[in-house]
C-alpha cells in the first residue's frame, strides 16, 4: 500500500502520542513505548508502515547520529580523562573477551574464520542509544552501573573506527562491487581504504579545532536566531556525509565532532538546538527498531531465533559480571551493568550490511541477525524494568544472604545521620566540625566504601530497618537526621522511626512541595526543602547586584523563607482542592509582594516594616501646620 | 498582681554563669514569663507583632542583659527599632504601653566602686542608663530602678547564688506589690 508522505509522518506521530503515556504510566519508561509502538504500527501487527521501514531506520539512525554528537559535546575533556581507566580496562576487555567468546562459539558453529571474526565484532557492540536513553530516565545514569556502562559503550564507539577498517581485510574475495559505489573507499585497496578512514576523523578533529569557532562566530553574530538551528544540523548532517562518504559509523564521527567542540563557547546553544530533533529522530528510531521485527522469519524459526537471542545475552551478561567483579563494582550495581550491556546495539545493523557488502556474511545469516538484534535490544527496557522492580528491592529493603550484609556497629551518639549522600554529607561535617559525632547509616555501598577510604566511618544499612536503627542506637539518640535520596526510603525510615522511635526528634529533607505535604501528614515537625535556602541565598546576591542593599535584600529572603514555610502548613490542608489550592497560592504570592514594599496586610506579620520613618515625617508636619 | 515579661539577651548564654543562676533559680515563677531574644531570633529578624501581642499581656517590663559598652547587647537596640513601633509604642496615636514599667536587669564586670564620679568608669551606673530611662518616657511608661550585680568578674559561686535569691526577692516584689 503507497500511502503518503504527510499520512506516514500522522502515523508515526500519533503512534509516539499515543503509545509514550501509555508506557511512561505504566512504568515501561519511554524507549520500549517507542517500540512497542514501532511493533504496533509495523508490517507485522497493523502493516501502516511496511517496505520502507528500512530506509526510515536508516534515516532515523540519524538520531543515534545526534545523540553521540550531544553526549559528545556534553563530555568534558577531564571526565574522559578521569574514566580513561575504565574506558579503556573495562572497555577494550569486553570488548576483546566478547569477541572471542563470540567468535569461538561461532567456529565450534562452523563458521569460516573471517566470518566468525566479524561475527564476533560486530555481537560485542551493546546499543548506546537505549541503554543511555532507559539509564538516564531511571536516574542512574551517575551511578556506578552508570558511569560504568558509559564507560564501556564509549569504548564500543570508538572501537567501531578500527573494526570498520579491519572487515574490508575479512572481505574473502573482492567481488563485492556489484553492489552501487556508494563509498570513497570502493575501489581502494585495504591499505588504503584504512588510510581514508583514518584521514576523515583528522579532518573532523582540524576542522573542529581551527575552522568551526569563527564560523560559529559569523553565525553568531547575524542574530537570526534559526540561522543557528541550521547550521547546529547542517554540521551534525556534514560529518554523516563525510563519514557515510568513507563508509564510517556517522554516529562516531559526530561524537568526535562533539568531543571537539566541548570547549566551546557555543556548547550550550549547540545543545539546546540539536536536542529536539535527537529526541524526535531517536523516538522514531526506536520505532522503526520495533517495526523491522521480522516476526514473519521469528515465526518460521522461532526456536532458533530465541536460543540465539537468550544464549547471546547470557553470554554477553556473564562476561560483564565478571569484568565488573573485577573492577570491584558493588553486586547491586554489577548486576544493573550487566543486564544494561547485554543486548546487541544499532550499529550492529549497520554493520552486518556492511559486512554483507564485504561478502563476509551471506544474506540468510544477516537477516537472522538483524532480528536477533532488534529483539534484543526490545528485551533491554524490559530487563531494567525487571531489575527495578524485582532485584533492586531485594537489596534496598533487606540485605539478603547473596548481598552484603548490613555493617556491626560498634558506637552509639546522640545522633543518627540516615543517608549520606549530598545533602546528609554536609550535615555531618557541620555536626563534626561542632564537635558532635553522628552515626551515619548509607545504603549506596559504593559510597560507604569511597568514604571508609576517606577516613569517614560510614556504615552500610538501610535506615528504614527497625533492627538497624536499634544497633545504630535508636533508642537512646535524641536526633534522627533523614536524608535519603528517593522519597520513597525518607518516607519508609520516618515511619519506622514513628513507630519504633517515637522519642526521636526528626529532621528530614524533603525535595519539594508534594513530599514536604507527604511529610506533614506522617506528622514531622521539622522539614527541610532541599533547595529553598540556597535559592533565596541567590535570589538575595541577585537583588544586590541590582542594587538593593545587601541587609534589606538578606531580611527579606528571610522573611520569606519564613513566610513561605507557614503558608506551607496551609496549604497542606487544602492540596487536594485544585482550585482553591491554586487561588490561595495566588493570594499570598500577591500578599507577600505586598509585605516586601512595605505595605501592611492583614494575613502576614509585616516585620519587614522597621526603620520607616514616613508616619513620623506626617505627624511631624501635621504638628507645624 | 503584676504579670513580668522579662527581655533575655545574651549573646553567648552558655558562658555565662551569672545570667545561668539568675535565671535558672526564678525559673517557674508565677506571673513571669522569659523571653530568650537570641534564641528566638538567631537571625536578629524580630517578629514584631510577636513581641507587641507579649507586651501587652504584661504589665512590667525587664531588659536583662550583659552590661556592654555601657549599653546592652545589640539585639535589644534592634528590638527597641522594631518593635517600638510609631503610631504604637509613641507619637500622638502611640500609646499602647501607656501606665507599664520597664527597667534593667544587669550584670557588670567592674565592682561599683568603678561606676562612680572618680571611678574607672566616672559615672554612676545609672547615668548610661538614660536612653532606657527617656525611651521609657517617650512610651508613656514609667522606669524603675534597676536591678544590677556589679563585680561579676570576681563573684564566686556563693555570692552569685546570693544575687539569684536578691533577683528573686526583687521579681516577687514588683509582682506581688
Amino acid at each position: 500500500m503507497e500511502h503518503s508522505y504527510f499520512f506516514i509522518t500522522m502515523i508515526y506521530l500519533a503512534a509516539a502520542v499515543v503509545f509514550i503515556p501509555i508506557a511512561k504510566k505504566l512504568g515501561l519508561g519511554s524507549v520500549l513505548g517507542y517500540l512497542l509502538a514501532g511493533v504496533v504500527i509495523g508490517p507485522s501487527l497493523m502493516g501502516f508502515i511496511g517496505s520502507e521501514g528500512q530506509d526510515l531506520m536508516h534515516f532515523a539512525e540519524f538520531g543515534v547520529v545526534m545523540m553521540l554528537f550531544l553526549i559528545g559535546i556534553e563530555l568534558e575533556p577531564a571526565l574522559l580523562w578521569n574514566l580513561r581507566a575504565p574506558i579503556l580496562g573495562l572497555g577494550g576487555l569486553q570488548v576483546l573477551l566478547t569477541t572471542a567468546a563470540v567468535a569461538g562459539l561461532a567456529l565450534l558453529l562452523g563458521q569460516p574464520l573471517n566470518a566468525a571474526l566479524a561475527l564476533g565484532m560486530i555481537l560485542s557492540l551493546s546499543s548506546t542509544a537505549i541503554v543511555l536513553q532507559s539509564l538516564k530516565e531511571k536516574g542512574q545514569l551517575s551511578s556506578a552501573a552508570g558511569q560504568s556502562a558509559f564507560s564501556v559503550l564509549l569504548f564500543q564507539d570508538i572501537a567501531v573506527i578500527p573494526m570498520l577498517a579491519v572487515f574490508p581485510l575479512l572481505a574473502g574475495s573482492p567481488q563485492g562491487s556489484s553492489h552501487s559505489a556508494s563509498s570513497l573507499r570502493d575501489n581502494l585497496p585495504a591499505w588504503g581504504q584504512t588510510m581514508v578512514v583514518l584521514g576523515a576523523v583528522v579532518v573532523i578533529v582540524v576542522a573542529g579545532r581551527y575552522l568551526l569557532r569563527p564560523l560559529l562566530r559569523i553565525i553568531a553574530a547575524t542574530r537570526v536566531r534559526e540561522l543557528f538551528t541550521a547550521f547546529s544540523l547542517l554540521l551534525v548532517v556534514s560529518i554523516s556525509v563525510l563519514m557515510s562518504l568513507v563508509g564510517l559509523s556517522p554516529a562516531l564521527g559526530a561524537f568526535l565532532g562533539g568531543v571537539v567542540l566541548a570547549n566551546s563557547e557555543y556548547r550550550h546553544e549547540l545543545e539546546s538546538d540539536i536536542e529536539p530533533f535527537k529526541g524526535l529522530l531517536l523516538g522514531l528510531f526506536f520505532m522503526a527498531v520495533g517495526a523491522s521485527i521480522d516476526f514473519r522469519l521469528i515465526l518460521s524459526i522461532p526456536w532458533v531465533i530465541l536460543g540465539l537471542v537468550v544464549g547471546l545475552m547470557a553470554l554477553k551478561a556473564l562476561i560483564l559480571l565478571g569484568l565488573g567483579k573485577i573492577f570491584k563494582i558493588s553486586i547491586e550495581q554489577n548486576l544493573l551493568f550487566a543486564m544494561a550491556l547485554s543486548q546487541v546495539g544499532e550499529f550492529a545493523f549497520v554493520l552486518l550490511s556492511f559486512s554483507n557488502q564485504n561478502n563476509i556474511l551471506p544474506q540468510a545469516t544477516v537477516s537472522i541477525l538483524t532480528a536477533v538484534v532488534a529483539i534484543s535490544m526490545a528485551l533491554t527496557p524490559l530487563l531494567l524494568l525487571v531489575y527495578e522492580k524485582l532485584i533492586q528491592p531485594r537489596f534496598s529493603v533487606k540485605s539478603s544472604d547473596n548481598t552484603r550484609e548490613a555493617d556491626e556497629i560498634q558506637e552509639k551518639h546522640p545522633i543518627i545521620i540516615a543517608g549520606f549522600g549530598r545533602f546528609g554529607n554536609i550535615v555531618g561535617r557541620f555536626l563534626r566540625v561542632n564537635g558532635v559525632k553522628a552515626t551515619i547509616l548509607d545504603l549506596d555501598s559504593d559510597r560507604v566504601d569511597a568514604l571508609h577510604n576517606l577516613g569517614v566511618k560510614v556504615y552500610y544499612g538501610d535506615a528504614a530497618r527497625r533492627d538497624m536503627l536499634e544497633s545504630a542506637g535508636a533508642a537512646d539518640a535524641k536526633v534522627i537526621i533523614v536524608a535519603m535520596d528517593t522519597v520513597e526510603q525518607t518516607l519508609e525510615v520516618v515511619r519506622v522511626v514513628r513507630k519504633h522511635f517515637p522519642h526521636l526528634q526528626m529532621l528530614v529533607k524533603a525535595e519539594n512541595i508534594p513530599d514536604t505535604f507527604e511529610l506533614m501528614d506522617l506528622g514531622v515537625l521539622h522539614i527541610y526543602r532541599e533547595t529553598l535556602d540556597t535559592s533565596l541565598r541567590m535570589g538575595a546576591d541577585a537583588l544586590q547586584m541590582l542594587g538593593v542593599r545587601a541587609y534589606h535584600a538578606y531580611r527579606n529572603a528571610g522573611t520569606f523563607r519564613k513566610q513561605d514555610e507557614k503558608a506551607m502548613k496551609g496549604l497542606s490542608a487544602i492540596r487536594d482542592d485544585k482550585k482553591l489550592y491554586i487561588n490561595t497560592v495566588k493570594e499570598r504570592i500577591e500578599e507577600l509582594e505586598k509585605l516586601m514594599s512595605g505595605e501592611r496586610t492583614t494575613r502576614f506579620n509585616p516585620s519587614g516594616l522597621g526603620w520607616d520613618e514616613q508616619s513620623l515625617i506626617e505627624e511631624a508636619r501635621q504638628e507645624e501646620e | 498582681m503584676s504579670r513580668i515579661l522579662i527581655l533575655f539577651a545574651h549573646p553567648a548564654f552558655e558562658k555565662s554563669r551569672v545570667h545561668h543562676q539568675l535565671l535558672t533559680t526564678i525559673r517557674g515563677m508565677q506571673g513571669v514569663t522569659v523571653h530568650d531574644l537570641y534564641e528566638t531570633y538567631p537571625d536578629l529578624n524580630i517578629d514584631v507583632r510577636q513581641e507587641q501581642g507579649l507586651l501587652l499581656q504584661h504589665d512590667i517590663i525587664l531588659f536583662q542583659h550583659p552590661f556592654y559598652w555601657y549599653s546592652a547587647p545589640a539585639i535589644i537596640k534592634q528590638w527597641q527599632d522594631l518593635v517600638l513601633e510609631h503610631g504604637w509604642a509613641y507619637g500622638r496615636t502611640g500609646t499602647a504601653l501607656r501606665g507599664k514599667r520597664i527597667t534593667n536587669v544587669i550584670s557588670a564586670g567592674t565592682k561599683e566602686e568603678a561606676y562612680q564620679a572618680d571611678g574607672w568608669h566616672q559615672h554612676p551606673l545609672t547615668d548610661f542608663l538614660l536612653p532606657f530611662k527617656q525611651t521609657a518616657t517617650l512610651c508613656n511608661m514609667q522606669y524603675l530602678d534597676p536591678f544590677v550585680v556589679y563585680g561579676t568578674h570576681q563573684l564566686g559561686a556563693t555570692a552569685i547564688s546570693e544575687h539569684a535569691i536578691s533577683y528573686k526577692e526583687f521579681l516577687e516584689n514588683l509582682r506581688d506589690r
